[in-house]
């Protein structure tokens, strides 16, 4: 399961007469897989409890007592070990098991989706019986069945190999898909009526080892055989998950999860898996746009650009702005940053939007990666985002080293959480006190603290003062609270002894961003401004400029005449909705460099037609740093550009030259303008596991301030993220645009006799900045005294009730 | 079509008060919704799961293995007719046809007026008291075609009060006064030997 | 009724010879604990709390109890098992009696209860063991209600929960109903089964449950019968036990025996010393087959065991000469089949039960056993095809390897092969499957070919059939 190279002391087995070195623990049919036999399976996963149901892993092993057939997926190996993976005896079992699979298996290989990357089907032309001697009638069952919305369960072709049960109970925690019946008659299935609803349900599609799950994203689009593959980074999410992509004519069909020790481990989160669909979209951008009446024309890429050039250059630097960048690869983001920083001249650029932290916070703390958070008997604090809602693919990492590796979870989270179930110490901290709260955590105070209880503290301070590494997953748990206050909580962890941080910044390639200099006061390289003047650059901002907030504040006040979009949707994804529509009234030109028809899109005065994920190549930085390579595999529809050529170009029509003319340019320059990215070898990236990019810059902590007295009757917003919603990229993903939930907020029961109401009640919430109105819930994973809302969701949304000008949003719930 | 009652809630918290571990109670309670519905329903199921903490997909999974939970509606009496071994070379094959004709129904089915539904069972455990049959779980070893329809004239009726309807097994239920139970402790939560084993060892090791 | 049954014990043929686990069958109110009491019941109880547990295990490994579940392996030793330091402990009585032709533990959970809840109060002082489960077969509906009733009156009377008989002993015993899996009675499956899962065997070794077993913790599992013996080991001594049976399978055990002998029954006999012979004809016991048959075959230990001959009855019920002779003395469970007895049928039988009863686990027992079932159905039911016997024989093959444990046959020059059968799946009971396929085509191979219709035109199409 995990690695077993760190205990890498050699038991010396012999494998087909062959002396062979095993490691201590290691799996008999690993052992062999490793030296290069390998030995056939269908129910054995590296990455999951050997189970040795199938029996076609069997082989003539000898301890001493004589040659046995034993199960290779379930035997470790021991000394002098005696293995025959080629002997008589171990061949006619292994061809009983598979004519034993084969007797009662359609023979529908042509119409099959696995036909042709089929384990079964390989493996009967490899070692199966030529012709069948089974004359009877084959077990039967209603075609393929959809068990969720995406997978279809085809039971004939089931081969009860428990993967996709096992992947579904161990793996994702979702024992929603059971083995029923018993004997001959034994299927999977769910319990009637009720879906398989699970975020990772995908999963089970990819390992399943014949074609009796199948995706419907991917069914029926093609045979295996007319599919060109290449290895790349998910980027749907900060985790960076390693996938295959796979293409046929031109069109990206499915993704695959790799396993990637470092990140993955195989896995992927069906928001990942799926996010191909959205590329494949008909609303995608294809050609420039300029604004025209009340919609927008197609223009030419050249009329396109001189307006943004036009509009730009007119104006002075210190009332340019730029929003976004996260969806971008490393590379354009340099060319964007060195654009905006060196020839336009601002430095009023931020990736984020105000749901995210201080760029100086993420890169100025001690970072950890994934394994120093997953490592065996390792303590996590969870502090943002609920990974099982935001970064699907952590989460299952973060599971499984709670319940097989004996990590220890403390949760400082404004609500419960996905890993609620699993974690040790659950406190759940007033919004805008969880400064306060970690720094009782890490004191071991005994007085009642952000409405947590002493006790409960104590208890969560015990298991940090027990020694042994602490991680820390920082991010934004709720838009509604400000980033200051986790800056306050970070400050207090970071004086925990071998304490390290793993940002839970979820957005795409927000780390990449971040690295690259898309923030005010940074510089590619984790510079900070005043470090003088890059080589290769010839000039820098002045001054430190504003953050997305500043920026859309500035633009109200009439300080910013053009602001350029990169990527990003400030009218839907800035938790001040309020301030954002109106900064866009306000601003003289509004410039979009996009992929899809976002509102911000639609409200900018020139679009730029971008080229996304899988159609250009580059780098990823996720959110331990780590580097790895994305591929092009299909080219952009329509006219559409890489971002890097459209910042090239942009700065062509402005007059000045980047000397930039490929990829290789920009890594050039980045080895010799950046300390961090100095050492590395870009060919690195393109390693499976990547390669981390190491390095902190200075980090001066600031104080939150003083919170506002809490108003009796109001209760104080949390504002979270789910996994599905009403997102620019999933609504344009046909599989995953009907999976989000409906509004509602939801209150601790003992909230709802002081406020007169009862479940399912409408309520109108009201906040400084505006009202909605929708079903109130209540949930035993609120605390006393907030009030939680889902941003996104497409109806009433937290968004429009947001200041992110305060440190939290109180808001008053009535009956409507 | 129904989830567990209010007293049989109350009697499902007691069953599984007894295990260490909930899920352990998935077999008894699978019963208790047998004996209260005559067959498990979808929906005792899914109440099940939420009392044992479970999904009801595991609970189906548990329900579909074993032989004696039926999740649609069955007769009020069952016969399973032993035709194993031991009651084949008796007679028990031509039991069941005997059983088949009498009730007019094939194993497998029930008897139009719901009261009867027949199975082909194998071995019961009365092995030398071939061949058998049981309604309801209760024994007819030796059982003759002449007694077998005297039987079900008697059960017709309504005259055989020792056979519960179909869903009710043992009629007595064990039940551990709170003051006499040793105490039920989760496994993770026992750090040590029990204490008469401890004191026996401390007095070998004072000895 | 034939002389030599008790009315209210069905099937009980009270025999002479020592009485160890069946002494209160003859009085007809022998489950409830008045009776139990009267007839010294609990002193095994109360004698072993004088003792220290270390010493009762003592007495029970010294005394040789062999398993009476089907593997003969002996408790005390197994008790040893535990790995040391690991804590809690649990106890899972056995008592999902399924096997085809056994009927015992039926008799001593329905007549004898407290007997059986004194032997695993023992067991759980001996060894330390927190908690004790007791898993009753599903369709045994008395014996559950005799259990219970005999639980309740326990708890009342002191004996079983909190400090029990006033001292620092206190154990819970839990009764536990099953619901209808054969497979559940082995012991990995059980443990599965009384987590509240689906009875699926787990993989052992390399962990038995006596290291890893219910909630991964040390469990030690005991037949019903096993720990019927064990108050009066602790009554009466290891000595006195010794003094019953054989050296190496001292005590007494119970045997079912049933088919086409003229009494046919459940006996207490001497273990290891009785033999088949004595148990099918002797007047003491089941004086003989019926009137007008000849023995044709039998089935020495269930229907997992492969069919013994005439010229084995001189054997004495003990495991190893019987395993010797290529098959096992098992569940205690003898089934007699006259010359009456068509083989093709019995085999199919017993074939069918292990096809139903296949927990579904294992490739090879899931699709064999079933496979095997509808060859034979067919070569039974007349539409055989030349080669079906080979075929059946060579899937039975891939169920269990290599040569199967078989009786020797004289007139074909054949030996025996020893007990137990090389297996490619996780528990025995695919591999049993194959027991009644060699046994039976071995001796009587031309009953399964006069079966199968000679073609010597080509037949009409299948679809006009
Ligand atoms: C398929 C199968 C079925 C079994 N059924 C039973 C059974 O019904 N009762 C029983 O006591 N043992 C049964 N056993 C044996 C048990 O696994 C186990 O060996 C026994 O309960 C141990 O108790 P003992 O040592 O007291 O004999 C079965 C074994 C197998 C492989
Ligand atoms: S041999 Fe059969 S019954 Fe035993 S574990 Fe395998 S499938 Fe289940
Ligand atoms: S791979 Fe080992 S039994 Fe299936």
């Amino acid at each position: 399961m995990t690695d077993t190279a760190d205990t890498a002391e050699g038991i010396a087995i012999t494998v087909n007469g062959q002396a062979v070195e095993a490691r201590t623990g290691e799996l008999l049919i690993d052992a062999c897989e490793r030296n290069g036999v390998y030995i056939p399976r269908f129910c054995y996963h590296p990455r999951m409890t050997p189970v040795g149901m199938c029996r076609m892993c069997l082989v003539e092993v000898d301890t001493g007592r004589g040659a046995a057939l034993q199960p290779s997926c379930m035997l470790t190996c021991a000394p002098d070990m005696v293995v025959e993976t080629e002997s008589d005896l171990t061949k006619k079992a292994q061809d009983g098991v598979l004519e034993f699979l084969l007797i009662n298996h359609p023979l529908d290989c042509p119409i099959c989706d696995k036909g042709g990357e089929c384990p079964l089907q390989d493996q009967t032309m490899a070692y199966g019986p030529g012709e069948s001697r089974f004359v009877e009638e084959k077990r039967h069952y209603e075609k393929p069945i959809p068990i969720n919305d995406n997978v279809y369960l085809d039971r004939e072709r089931c081969i009860l190999c428990d993967r996709c049960t096992r992947f579904a109970k161990e793996v994702a925690g979702d024992p929603l898909i059971h083995f029923q019946g018993r004997g001959n008659g034994t299927e999977v299935n769910t319990f009637p009526d009720e879906p398989f609803a699970s975020y990772f349900s995908g999963n089970t599609v990819q390992i399943c080892p014949v074609g009796a799950l199948t995706a419907k994203p991917y069914r029926f689009k093609a045979r295996p055989w007319d599919l060109e593959e290449v290895e790349s980074t998910a980027t749907i999410d900060s985790v960076g998950s390693r996938i295959v992509i796979q293409s046929s004519r031109n069109k990206v069909l499915r993704y695959l999860g790799v396993d990637s020790d470092a990140v993955n481990w195989g896995w992927l989160g069906d928001r990942e898996r799926f996010s191909f669909e959205a590329l494949n979209s008909e609303l995608r951008l294809t050609e420039p746009l300029i604004a025209s009446g009340e919609g927008h024309r197609v223009t030419t890429w050249s009329a396109a650009l001189g307006a943004a050039a036009d509009a730009i250059a007119k104006t002075p630097a210190s009332r340019v702005a730029a929003i976004g960048g996260a969806r971008l690869t490393n590379e354009a983001q340099y060319v964007w940053a060195k654009l905006l920083k060196d020839v336009i001249g601002t430095d009023h650029v931020d990736a984020q939007l105000g749901d995210g932290l201080p760029a100086d916070l993420v890169l100025g703390l001690p970072r950890a990666t994934i394994a120093d958070a997953c490592r065996p008997g390792g303590t996590i604090v969870l502090c943002g985002p609920d990974p099982k809602e935001s970064l699907g693919a952590l989460y299952l990492r973060l599971r499984h080293a709670v319940i097989e590796d004996g990590a220890t979870l403390i949760e400082l989270t404004p609500r419960s959480t996905g890993l609620s179930a699993l974690a040790a110490h659950t406190l759940h901290p007033r919004p805008g006190e969880l400064g306060a709260l970690a720094r009782a955590l890490v004191a071991g105070t005994t007085d009642d603290v952000a409405g947590v209880s002493g006790a409960a503290i104590g208890a969560a301070h015990q298991a940090i003062a027990a020694g042994g590494p602490v991680t820390v997953l920082l991010g934004r748990a709720s838009a509604a609270e400000s980033a200051a206050v986790v800056a306050e909580a970070a400050a207090a962890l970071s004086n925990i002894d071998d304490v390290g941080f793993l940002s839970t910044l979820t957005r795409g390639n927000v780390h990449g961003a971040l690295d690259m200099g898309l923030a005010p006061g940074l510089l590619p390289g984790r510079q900070r401004l005043g470090a003088g003047i890059p080589r290769g650059w010839t000039s820098v901002p002045s001054e430190t400029g504003l953050d997305s907030t500043g920026i859309l504040t500035a633009a109200v006040a009439g300080e910013v005449d053009a602001l350029i979009l990169l990527g990003a949707d400030p009218l839907r994804d800035f938790p001040d909705r309020h301030l954002a529509e109106q900064a866009f009234d306000a601003v003289d030109t509004v410039v979009a460099v996009d992929t899809l028809p976002t509102d911000s899109v639609a409200a900018a005065d020139i679009v730029l037609a971008a080229a996304a994920t899988t159609e250009v190549a580059g780098t990823f930085t996720n959110l331990e740093g780590r580097l790895s390579a994305l591929a092009q595999k299909v080219t952009p529809p329509g006219t559409a550009r890489p971002d890097w050529i459209i910042a090239a170009e942009l700065a062509l029509a402005l007059g000045g030259d980047l000397a930039i003319q490929s990829l290789d340019d920009v890594w050039t320059e980045l080895a010799a303008m950046s300390p961090v990215h100095a050492a590395i070898d870009p060919a690195a990236a393109a390693e499976r596991d990547g390669v981390l990019v190491t390095g902190t810059i200075d980090y001066t902590p600031v104080e939150q301030g003083e919170l506002p007295a809490k108003d009796a009757y109001a209760l104080r917003l949390v504002s979270v993220r789910a996994m599905y919603d009403q997102g620019s990229s999933l609504a344009a993903s046909p599989s995953s645009a009907g999976l989000h939930r409906e509004p509602v907020l939801a209150l601790h029961a003992a909230d709802f006799e002081k406020l007169g109401v009862s479940a399912g009640d409408e309520v109108s919430v009201t906040s400084a900045r505006g009202g909605v109105t929708l079903a109130v819930q209540s949930d035993p994973g609120v605390p006393r005294g907030s009030a939680v809302m889902v941003s996104h969701l497409g109806g009433p949304d937290p968004y429009d009730l947001i200041d992110t000008t305060t440190l939290v949003t109180e808001v008053l719930v009535e009956r409507a | 079509m129904s989830r567990l009652s209010h007293q049989n809630v109350e009697l499902a918290q007691e069953i599984i008060s007894r295990y260490p571990i909930k899920k352990s109670a998935l077999i008894p309670l699978l019963h208790l919704a047998q004996e209260q519905d005559g067959y498990v329903a979808d929906d005792a199921m899914a109440h099940i799961a939420e009392l044992c903490d479970v999904t009801p997909a595991e609970v189906v999974g548990t329900c579909s293995f074993y032989e004696m939970f039926k999740r649609h509606p069955t007769g009020t009496y069952l016969v399973n007719v032993c035709t194993n071994i031991s009651c084949m070379l008796l007679g028990g094959e031509e039991l069941l046809r005997h059983v088949e004709d009498t009730l007019g129904v094939r194993h497998g089915g029930t008897t139009d007026d719901g009261a009867f539904t027949v199975e082909d069972y194998e071995c019961i455990a009365a092995c030398t008291e071939a061949p058998c049959l049981q309604v309801n779980y209760r024994y007819f070893p030796r059982i003759t075609h002449d007694e077998f329809d005297e039987l079900v004239a008697d059960l017709r009726a309504g005259k055989r009060t020792d056979i519960p309807p179909h869903g009710t097994l043992g009629r007595v239920r064990q039940h551990i006064p709170a003051a006499k139970l040793a105490g039920v402790v989760p496994p993770d939560q026992v750090d040590g030997a029990p204490v008469w084993l401890a004191n026996s060892e401390g007095e070998a090791a004072n000895g | 009724m034939a002389e030599g049954y008790i009315t209210h014990a069905p099937g009980y043929v009270l025999n002479d010879g020592p009485k160890i686990v069946t002494s209160r069958f003859v009085h007809d109110d022998s489950f409830t604990l008045t009776r139990s009491r009267a007839t010294g019941g609990y002193q095994g109880l109360e004698a072993c709390l004088a003792k220290s547990p270390a010493e009762v295990h003592d007495e029970v490994r010294e005394a040789v109890l062999l398993g009476r579940g089907g593997a003969g392996f002996p408790a005390g030793t197994k008790w040893g098992f535990c790995p040391e330091g690991v804590w809690p402990r649990y106890l899972v009585v056995n008592g999902d009696e399924s096997e085809p032709g056994t009927y015992k533990d039926r008799l001593l959970m329905e007549l004898d209860p407290h007997q059986l809840i004194e032997g695993c109060l023992i067991a759980c002082y001996a060894l330390g063991l927190s908690q004790c489960f007791l898993y009753v077969r599903g369709e045994m509906a008395l014996a559950q209600e005799r259990i219970a009733t005999a639980l309740n009156d326990a708890y009342d009377a002191g004996l079983v929960g909190k400090n029990i008989l006033g001292t620092d002993f206190s154990v819970d015993v839990v009764l536990h109903w099953g619901a209808g899996a054969y497979i559940v009675g082995e012991e990995t499956a059980l443990i599965e089964s009384l987590e509240g899962n689906r009875g699926m065997p787990r993989l052992k070794p390399p962990f038995f449950p006596a290291a890893i077993g219910l909630y991964g913790k040390p469990t030690i599992v005991n037949n019903v019968e096993t720990l019927s013996n064990v108050p009066w080991i602790i009554s009466n001594g290891a000595e006195a036990y010794k003094r019953h049976g054989s050296e190496s399978s001292p005590g007494t055990r119970m045997f079912a025996v049933s088919g086409h002998v003229k009494r046919p029954g459940v006996y207490e006999v001497e273990h290891g010393v009785t033999t088949f012979r004595d148990l099918i004809y002797g007047d003491n016991h089941c004086q003989g087959i019926r009137d007008g048959h000849q023995l044709k075959m039998f089935i020495p230990g269930g229907g997992s065991a492969p069919w013994f001959f005439e010229e084995h009855l001189d054997l004495p019920l003990e495991a190893r000469p019987v395993g010797a002779a290529g098959s096992m003395l098992g569940s205690g469970a003898i089934v007699i089949m006259d010359d009456s007895t068509d083989a093709v049928q019995a085999c199919l039988r017993v074939v069918r039960f292990f096809a139903r009863e296949s927990c579904g686990k294992c490739t090879p027992c899931r699709e064999g056993t079933t496979w095997e079932e509808q060859i034979l159905r067919r070569i039974y039911d007349g539409h055989g095809r030349p080669g079906d016997i080979d075929m059946l024989l060579d899937v039975a093959d891939n169920i269990s390897p290599g040569p199967y444990p078989v009786a020797a046959d004289e007139s074909q020059g054949l030996e025996a092969v020893p007990f137990p059968p090389k297996q490619t799946t996780i528990c025995p009971l695919g591999p049993s499957s194959v027991a009644p396929i060699v046994s039976a085509i071995r001796r009587f191979r031309p009953e399964f070919e006069a079966r199968i219709p000679v073609r010597t035109t080509i037949p009409v199409s299948a679809g006009q059939r």
